[in-house]
């Protein structure tokens, strides 16, 4: 029962909560935008991408969207099957690099 | 009654945590996902499937870019915008980035003070954020417009490997889709907070279900999803 009126009061957080995820947002936002506004280079480049994303992403899903608090078996059957989507980018990530070396030896210039 | 009563406490003192309690939620012979209401739980099953959509897109997208013999457009520069004589890189996406997260903010405010049954800060909390949402896919048409003025197209443009322009328009394309729809959405919504049908549970016209804020926080899902593609087409098509 206590589950119930739980649920029946909906999520509850205080705004300073949402107000400190939002700045946060911004922060990382602009950490990205300046990745290529100083033309950084490299894995140094790619890295950074990847971090700021991630973490974006992790903040949206978990305090926005309201993961961090749900039922554990939904949190699951939603997040692991995201984990096929990386299986698909190693399949083709293979595939591409195989278009690649076909269209450089075939198509190439002197080929 | 009263030893079932009892009964019931041991098993809610018991419940299995972790790994365990994902087991007993399945094989529990009933609703799997306790505690969530059947409407929230398939908008998330929805974003799941709307996940693989956009998923789609991008694997597509980095099959072309790392499949082409022709170099990829240099997206810093295609996207620059001129002003005052200085070519300022990526300028129009970071305010369309920060405008979409300033959206996603005023919604997820807009969830709580539904749950705190403040039917006016809701409704306007809405509207803020379907003004933004609409801020977003005009600068979303100025950008298309831009481009197709700079001779992009599905099939060319002027600065290398063709496939840029078709997965340009196909993945932004998609996503200025979901936001208009977005958009349509939060004020259809907005307009049963503002009438107060959460407040006095009048059903609705379509469902005859009673109406409650929890549609609120189901409609902050959609949105905050949205946001979410964004975040991953903003660092993988832009900045890559």
């Amino acid at each position: 029962m206590a589950q119930a009126t739980a649920h029946a009061q909906g999520q509850q957080h205080p705004i300073k909560l949402y107000l400190v995820v939002w700045a946060w947002l911004f922060v990382l936002s602009a950490c990205s935008y300046f990745v290529d506004y100083f033309q950084l280079q490299g894995l140094l480049r790619y890295s950074l991408i990847v971090l700021f994303m991630l973490l974006k992403a992790g903040l949206i899903v978990a305090i926005f969207m309201h993961m961090a608090w749900e039922r554990l078996s939904l949190v699951y059957a939603i997040l692991v099957p995201i984990s096929a989507v990386l299986v698909f980018v190693a399949i083709m990530v293979l595939e591409s690099d195989y278009t690649l070396l076909s269209r450089i030896v075939f198509f190439g210039p002197g080929a | 009654m009263a030893e079932q009563a009892a009964t019931d406490f041991r098993t809610i003192d018991t419940e299995p945590t972790g790994l365990r309690s994902i087991a007993s939620d399945f094989s529990s012979d009933r609703q799997a996902f306790r505690n969530v209401s059947w409407g929230k739980a398939m908008m998330w099953i929805f974003l799941l499937s709307d996940t693989f959509v956009f998923s789609c897109f991008l694997i597509s997208y980095m099959t072309a870019r790392m499949s082409t013999t022709v170099p990829w457009p240099n997206a810093s520069e295609v996207f620059a915008l001129t002003i005052g004589g200085t070519s300022l890189p990526l300028l129009l996406i970071a305010i369309m980035t920060f405008v979409l997260i300033s959206s996603s903010g005023t919604m997820a405010m807009a969830v709580n003070f539904g749950y705190r049954r403040d039917r006016r800060k809701t409704a306007i909390l809405m509207l803020v954020t379907a003004l933004l949402g609409a801020t977003f896919v005009s600068m979303q048409a100025f950008e298309w417009t831009k481009l197709i003025h700079e001779g992009v197209r599905p099939w060319g443009n002027p600065w290398g490997a063709a496939q840029f322009g078709s997965s340009f328009f196909m993945i932004t394309g998609f996503h200025g889709t979901h936001v208009t729809f977005g958009v349509i959405f939060l004020l259809v919504i907005a307009r049963k907070v503002w009438r107060g049908d959460f407040d006095h549970e009048r059903r609705g016209f379509f469902t005859s279900r009673k109406g409650r804020y929890e549609s609120v926080e189901i409609m902050g899902l959609y949105w905050h999803f949205v946001d979410l593609v964004w975040v991953f087409i903003f660092a993988f098509f832009y900045l890559w």
